[in-house]
């Protein structure tokens, strides 16, 4: 990489963002943004800044509040031939339109025996720890990667946030994008010229020999911190970082699990029915024999978020968590 | 309001070639309907069947408004729609077997028939979920500059959804070539109209959005065909959307489940007397349009072709099982 060290940037999840969706505008012209204060007001979390002027409004499209006929409007769009990326301001809302994700954009290809495909995309925030409260702190990805007929990214490193939508775009089925809000103001350095990227495969963000912990989106981050703090203490953690939950590239994870013999699931979503489960599952189903002690899991606690900050910051995984987490599971905690 | 804001045009006089077309197209969807009802009995067809009987004039009127390069998006009471629009009996019969030679692979069923090449954009059985899919295929057209008309069908039960609203909303805002049809049968599954809206007037739903909104009676096809032209050729002319409710009933049950214990007896008989056929046949008979034996010819052919449907239906084949899990996701990756 020191060749290319002369042409690396450093910017935001936000500006990476905001990159790849002005890239596509550029590249394609039936590529268009819709969704609610996608134009005028720059998007909710600014990611859309400046693209209204520099596309016009046919293509940076502000909606009423309507998510379920503005996403059903897109998946129609899709099938008409458009590459519309569809903004839910956030996954909260992304509830309303629940309708035309799941019955309709998830149900076309295989209901019309393979006739119709839905190459749309469809992007929101998600996550909590900015003391929202409950109806705006939600982290359900995991709950739509239960859905067949769609597949669901979530980008948790500046790279990925630049290089994940031109590949969902270019993709013929719905992909759904979550991007964790705590992470628009995370800064990374990527090539000048960063492009595309896979959204099939998971990766591995840090090596290590003594437990495999799989994470992803915001999660993945504390876990990246913690690996930092228990290699001081000779404790080195290997980090999954899933990126794709669904379809679940479990090979990855399995491979790592063979070779620590330990696994630490960190999710943000809650533990009952979750995704984090369904890793365990797989771990148990993949990798039983080469298990040195059973799965652990950390997730958010079962409640809707509270507003209060200790309250909140007690109720979803953190660095410290992590850290002791691992140490038990190792056997070095005292 | 904006009710009926442009001139309507007066009929023709009436063409004998066209009015049997239209009368043979009736008379098509309810020899398809009848058999679909004796195959259920049979066994035959499983799973839902909601049977058109009594609203032919609406979707034969309403598809001689449209090209062959126009969308449709329909409900799952479409089989008269797909059979209009050309889809072959024996395809559809196939599809509620759940042959692999069926309109959708057999994935679908009589809630779901499905045909690309003509723009058919599905059966969609959740009430009001094709509104805003109609919504976004004039979009596409509208960005792409292709003038054509999306037409999409629903009944009175989604009016109370959200998504008719924020549909008729987004499609007058965006002024996007939707002609919305909404075929008004009395009934949402077994609750009339009147005990679920406060405003039972549809066309002041849509004109509360700026849709230029009328009703016809869905019972006379050349009423719908009339209707259906006008507000077609302004959808066309971008104008912006239009909003036809066609008032019509259903003679048979909601689906083959329902004891229909919320409508008399004496009401259906009552409509029964209006049937969109039987009227039309009078009418064409008075005129001297339908001479001796023209009616038999035409459900002879019907018959004929529904029983040529049943034969190709009953020898299409299953698709195997190693196939379950195909078109889950694209086989190409590439959009």
């Amino acid at each position: 990489m020191s060749d290319r060290a002369g042409s690396m940037q450093k910017l935001t999840y936000r500006d990476a963002v905001r990159d790849a969706l002005r890239d596509a505008l550029r590249k394609d012209d039936r590529v268009f943004l819709m969704g609610e204060d996608v134009g005028r007001y720059g998007g909710c979390f600014a990611v859309s800044k400046g693209l209204l002027d520099e596309f016009g409004p046919e293509r940076v499209r502000d909606t009423p509040l309507s998510e379920s006929g503005f996403v059903g409007a897109g998946i129609g769009a899709a099938l008409g031939g458009m590459r519309p990326v569809v903004e839910v301001m956030t996954v909260n809302f992304s509830l309303l339109a629940l309708d035309q994700i799941v019955n309709n954009a998830a149900t076309y290809l295989h209901m019309s025996g393979g006739l119709f495909n839905v190459p749309i995309v469809i992007r929101m925030a998600t996550g909590g720890g900015r003391q929202l409260a409950a109806q705006h702190s939600r982290s359900l990805e995991g709950w739509y990667a239960h859905i067949p007929g769609i597949r669901v990214l979530s980008p948790a490193t500046v790279e990925d946030a630049r290089g994940m939508l031109w590949t969902a775009l270019e993709d013929p089925d719905p992909v759904l994008i979550f991007e964790n809000a705590g992470l628009y103001n995370m800064e990374g350095l990527i090539p000048e010229d960063a492009g595309p990227v896979d959204i099939d495969y998971a990766r591995v963000r840090r090596s290590g020999r003594d437990v495999t912990v799989i994470s992803y989106s915001a999660s993945l981050i504390k876990s990246l911190e913690a690996a930092e703090i228990l290699s001081k203490e000779g404790i080195e953690a290997e980090v999954i970082d899933l990126r794709t939950l669904r379809p679940l590239d479990e090979k990855t994870f399995l491979q790592s699990v063979a070779r620590t013999h330990r696994a630490l699931i960190v999710d943000e979503g809650w533990r009952s029915g979750s995704i984090s489960a369904e890793i365990s599952a797989r771990i148990m189903e993949g990798a039983f024999y080469e298990l040195d002690g059973p799965v652990e899991r950390l997730c958010s606690a079962e409640v809707p978020m509270p507003y209060a900050k200790h309250l909140e910051d007690a109720a979803l995984p953190q660095v410290d968590k992590i850290v002791d987490m691992v140490r038990k599971m190792v056997g070095t905690n005292g | 309001m904006k009710t009926k804001s442009r001139g309507k045009k007066k009929p023709a006089a009436l063409d004998r070639d066209h009015a049997l077309h239209l009368l043979q197209s009736m008379i098509r969807i309810r020899s398809l309907e009848d058999k679909c009802a004796e195959l259920y009995s049979a066994m035959k067809i499983r799973g839902f069947l909601h049977l058109y009987d009594g609203e032919e004039a609406v979707a034969v009127g309403v598809l001689e408004a449209l090209t062959p390069e126009d969308a449709i998006v329909a409900t799952y009471r479409e089989h008269g729609h797909a059979l209009i629009r050309g889809v072959s009996a024996g395809c559809i019969l196939a599809e509620m077997y759940g042959k692999q030679e069926g309109c959708s692979r057999g994935r679908g069923g009589s809630m779901h028939l499905f045909d690309d090449r003509r723009r058919f954009y599905g059966g969609n059985a959740i009430v009001g979920g094709g509104l805003p899919i109609a919504v976004g295929l004039a979009l596409a057209d509208k960005m792409q500059n292709h003038s054509r008309v999306t037409c999409c069908f629903f009944g009175d039960g989604a009016v109370a959804e959200g998504e008719f609203h924020e549909s008729m909303n987004l499609a007058s805002l965006w002024k996007l070539p939707v002609l919305f049809v909404c075929e008004n049968n009395l009934y949402a599954m077994g609750t009339a109209l009147r005990y679920s809206e406060s405003v039972t007037e549809l066309t002041r739903k849509a004109a509360g959005y700026d849709v230029t909104a009328e009703a016809v009676d869905g019972m006379d096809v050349l009423a719908v065909e009339a209707a259906a032209k006008n507000a077609a050729a302004a959808v066309r002319a971008g104008e912006g959307p239009c909003f036809l409710e066609c008032r019509t009933y259903r003679f048979r049950a909601h689906s083959m489940f329902d004891p229909e214990l919320y409508r008399a007896k004496a009401e259906v008989e009552e409509w029964k007397k209006r049937c969109p056929i039987e009227t039309f046949a009078q009418k064409l008979k008075n005129e001297g349009l339908l001479a001796e034996g023209d009616r038999e010819a035409i459900e002879r052919e019907a018959a004929r072709e529904i029983s040529e449907a049943v034969a190709f239906a009953e020898a299409c084949t299953w698709e195997p099982l190693e196939d379950l899990t195909r078109f889950v996701m694209s086989e190409r990756r590439t959009a």
